[in-house]
C-alpha cells in the first residue's frame, strides 16, 4: 500500500493517469457508444488544440505564473494571418504558420516585457494584453468570420489530413485527424526543452524561487523573455491550426477558453507555486478534461452543467496539489 | 504655511495624480465635445452606472490587500441576483403586478437571501484559500466557474426578467435628487474605508499582506482574518449585483462579463498594489470617477465596445507601467 502512494508521490502523473483511466471506465460503463472509434477519435482531435495551448500555459505555470492572454494571442494570430494569406494571396502552410507563430511570438514578449521590467502580477498582465489584443482584432481589423468558402484551400486541404481511416461496425468510414501528430511532435519538443537544456530547466528553477534561481547562475531576463515569448508563439501556432482544423477564422472564437485550458493543466499536477509539472501531466490532464466535457451528452447529463462541472475540476485538482505539496508552503 | 505645505506632503501623492487625471479627462472630453458632454444627462447618468463597478472594485482591493484577487466576484453578483430573482418570481408571480407590486418585507428578504449568498459564497473562496491553501487565482477562478455554471443550469441561459418595483428602487431611484445607487455606493464605500483604516481587522489584511509570514509571528490569527476578507468581498460583490439587477430589471448569468477587467484596472489605478499591503478606498472613488468619464466621452464619440476594450487593456498596461516608474523611487 505505501509502496502505491510512494509511487504517486514520485510519478504524479500516475495520479493523473488513473483518474483519465477511472473516467474512461466510467463513462465506457454507463454508455458503451464511448468506445466508437469516430468517438474516441473526435476525442483526440478535440483534445489537440486544448492540449497545445495547455502546453503554453503549463511553461508559464512551471515558473509561478498564469497566463490568461493566450486565447486572445491565438485568435489574433490566426486572424491577421488568414486575412494576409487572402489579401496577399499566398497560399502555402509553411509561411502561414510561420507568420502564426511569429505573431504569437511578438504579443508574448510584450507580456514578457510588462513581467520582467515593471515587475508585475503575471495575471494582471496578461489580463491587459489579453483584453487589448482581442478588441484590437474586434475594433480594428474586423469583425465578420471568414467562412469555408473564403479559407485559403491550403489551409483546409492541412486541416483535413488523416493518419489512418477505420470502417466503423455500422459500415461508415472514421479517421484520426493528422493533427494528433502536430500535437505530439510540439509536445516531444517541449519535453525536450524543459528536460534536457539549460533553459528548460531555467524555467523549473525560476519557479521554485526567483532569488535563488539568480544564485545559481540562470539568467532571469532571459528565462522570462523565453517563457513568454514560446508560450506566445505556441498560443499563435494553435490558433491557425484551430482555424485549419475547423475551416473558418472566427475573431469571436476561444472566449472563456483560458478556463478551460488553465483547468487541464491543474488537473495535469502543475503547481501554481511553480516549479512542478510535466508535459506528460498536462497531455494527461488535458485528454481527461476534453473526455469529461465532451462526455456529457453521452451520459445524458445536460450541458448546463458543463461550467459546474469544468470549475469543480478546477478546485478538486487544485486543493489535491495544494495538499500534495503542503509541507512545501508550510 | 509650513503646516499646510506637512498636510499636503501627507497627502497621498497617489491621490494627487489620480485627481490631476480625472481633472485631465474631464477637461479632454469637455474640450472634444463641449455641446455633447458637458450636459447635465451624461453626469446624472453615470452617477447610476459607476456604483456597481465601484463595489465590484473595492471588492478586488479587498481580495487585493492581502496579495489575494477574487475572480469570482462577476458570477457571485450574478448568481445572487438571480437567487433573489427567482425567489421573487416564486413568492409573487413570474411577472405582471403581483410582481411589481412585492410587499416590503418580502423584497428585505430578496435582499437578504442576495447578500446571503454572497457572503456564502465568499466563506468558499475564504476555506479554499485558507483551509485548503489553495492560491486565490486558482479557487476563484474555480468557484467563479461554479457560480456561473449554477447560474445557468438556475435559469438554463435566458435572463431572469422582472423584478418588484422597489428592488428596482435601489437601482434606479433618487433620493433627495441624488441616485439611490449612488448613495448605496458611498455609504458601502465609508464603510469599507472605515473598516480599513480604522479597525484593528483592517490594519491585520494590510499587515498580511505586507508580510504573511511576519504577521504570523507577531501572533496574527492570518488565516480566520483573510478568510473574512473574502466574506467581506463576497458580500461586496453581491451589493454590485444587486444594484445591477435593479437597474436593468434583470439578472442573467452571463451579465457584467467585461466588468471584471474593469474592477482590476480600477483597483490598479486606485493604487493597490496587487501584491498585498497596500489599498485605498479614495484612490478607488477617484479612479472610478476617472473612468467613467473616459469611457462616457468614448460613448459620446461613438466609439465601439471593442475600441473601448482595447483602451481598457490599454489603460491597465499604462497604470502598470506608472505604478512600475511610482515605485522605483521608494
Amino acid at each position: 500500500m505505501s509502496g502505491i502512494a510512494q509511487a504517486f508521490r514520485r510519478h504524479p502523473e500516475l495520479m493523473v493517469a488513473a483518474v483519465l483511466v477511472l473516467t474512461v471506465v466510467t463513462i465506457g460503463l454507463v454508455n458503451p457508444v464511448f468506445w466508437q472509434p469516430s468517438n474516441l477519435f473526435s476525442l483526440l482531435r478535440a483534445s489537440v488544440i486544448t492540449g497545445i495551448l495547455g502546453l503554453a500555459v503549463l511553461l508559464v505555470m512551471l515558473s509561478g505564473g498564469i497566463d490568461v492572454s493566450f486565447p486572445a494571442f491565438a485568435i489574433a494570430a490566426m486572424y491577421l494571418t488568414v486575412k494576409a494569406m487572402i489579401a496577399w494571396g499566398f497560399d502555402s502552410i509553411l509561411p502561414a504558420f510561420a507568420m502564426a507563430t511569429g505573431i504569437g511570438l511578438l504579443l508574448g514578449l510584450v507580456n514578457a516585457v510588462f513581467v520582467h521590467y515593471l515587475r508585475m502580477i503575471p495575471l494582471i498582465v496578461t489580463l491587459g494584453t489579453g483584453t487589448a489584443v482581442r478588441g484590437f482584432i474586434l475594433g480594428v481589423v474586423g469583425t465578420s468570420q471568414i467562412n469555408i468558402d473564403q479559407m485559403p484551400p491550403k489551409l483546409i486541404e492541412f486541416g483535413r489530413t488523416q493518419l489512418f481511416s477505420v470502417t466503423q461496425a455500422a459500415g461508415s468510414e472514421t479517421g484520426l485527424s493528422a493533427m494528433v501528430l502536430v500535437y505530439a511532435v510540439i509536445a516531444l519538443l517541449i519535453h525536450l526543452l524543459l528536460r534536457y537544456t539549460m533553459l528548460g530547466r531555467g524555467i523549473y528553477a525560476l519557479g521554485g524561487g526567483e532569488e535563488a534561481a539568480r544564485r545559481v547562475g540562470f539568467n532571469i531576463r532571459q528565462t522570462t523573455f523565453l517563457i513568454y515569448g514560446l508560450a506566445g508563439a505556441i498560443a499563435g501556432f494553435a490558433g491557425l491550426l484551430h482555424g485549419a482544423m475547423i475551416w473558418t477564422a472566427n475573431p469571436r472564437d476561444m472566449v472563456g477558453l483560458e478556463l478551460d485550458v488553465i483547468a487541464a493543466v491543474v488537473l495535469g499536477g502543475a503547481s501554481i507555486f511553480g516549479g512542478r509539472g510535466s508535459v506528460i501531466g498536462t497531455i494527461l490532464g488535458g485528454l481527461t478534461l476534453v473526455v469529461i466535457t465532451n462526455s456529457l451528452i453521452i451520459l445524458g447529463i445536460d450541458t448546463t452543467w458543463q461550467r459546474v462541472v469544468v470549475g469543480l475540476i478546477v478546485i478538486a485538482a487544485t486543493a489535491a496539489t495544494a495538499w500534495r505539496d503542503r509541507k512545501r508552503i508550510a | 504655511m509650513t503646516a499646510i505645505a506637512q498636510r499636503l506632503r501627507r497627502l497621498d501623492t497617489n491621490l494627487l495624480q489620480l485627481a490631476l487625471l480625472t481633472v485631465l479627462i474631464f477637461a479632454g472630453m469637455a474640450a472634444l465635445n463641449p455641446e455633447r458632454f458637458l450636459r447635465p444627462y451624461v453626469f446624472e447618468s453615470i452617477t447610476f452606472v459607476a456604483p456597481e463597478l465601484g463595489l465590484l472594485a473595492i471588492a478586488m482591493m479587498v481580495a487585493m490587500l492581502t496579495g489575494g484577487i477574487d475572480l469570482s466576484v462577476i458570477g457571485i453578483a450574478n448568481l445572487s441576483c438571480i437567487l433573489a430573482g427567482l425567489f421573487f418570481h416564486a413568492v409573487g408571480a413570474p411577472r405582471g403586478p403581483d410582481l411589481a407590486n412585492l410587499s416590503w418585507p418580502l423584497v428585505a428578504a430578496g435582499i437578504g437571501l442576495a447578500l446571503g449568498t454572497g457572503l456564502l459564497a465568499g466563506a468558499i473562496n475564504g476555506l479554499l484559500i485558507t483551509r485548503l491553501r489553495v492560491t486565490p487565482i486558482l479557487a476563484t477562478i474555480g468557484t467563479g466557474q461554479v457560480f456561473t455554471g449554477i447560474c445557468l443550469v438556475l435559469t438554463g441561459g435566458p435572463a431572469v426578467v422582472g423584478f418588484p418595483k422597489l428592488w428596482g428602487l435601489i437601482g434606479n431611484g433618487t433620493a433627495f435628487g441624488i441616485a439611490v445607487p449612488l448613495i448605496v455606493f458611498l455609504a458601502v464605500a465609508a464603510l469599507v474605508w472605515f473598516v480599513l483604516a480604522r479597525t484593528a481587522f483592517g490594519i491585520t489584511l494590510a499587515l498580511i499582506g505586507t508580510n504573511a509570514r511576519a504577521a504570523a509571528f507577531a501572533g496574527l490569527r492570518t488565516g480566520r482574518t483573510v478568510f473574512l476578507s473574502y466574506v467581506l468581498t463576497g458580500g461586496l460583490a453581491s451589493i454590485a449585483g444587486i444594484l445591477l439587477s435593479g437597474r436593468t430589471n434583470a439578472a442573467k448569468s452571463d451579465y457584467g462579463v467585461s466588468y471584471l477587467l474593469q474592477a482590476v484596472l480600477i483597483a490598479v489605478l486606485a493604487g493597490t498594489n496587487p501584491a498585498g499591503g497596500r489599498a485605498s478606498v479614495p484612490g478607488i472613488v477617484l479612479a472610478l470617477a476617472a473612468l467613467m468619464l473616459l469611457s462616457s466621452g468614448l460613448q459620446i464619440m461613438r466609439f465601439s465596445n471593442f475600441l473601448v476594450d482595447l483602451i481598457w487593456g490599454g489603460f491597465l498596461l499604462l497604470s502598470i507601467a506608472l505604478a512600475a516608474w511610482r515605485n522605483r523611487t521608494r
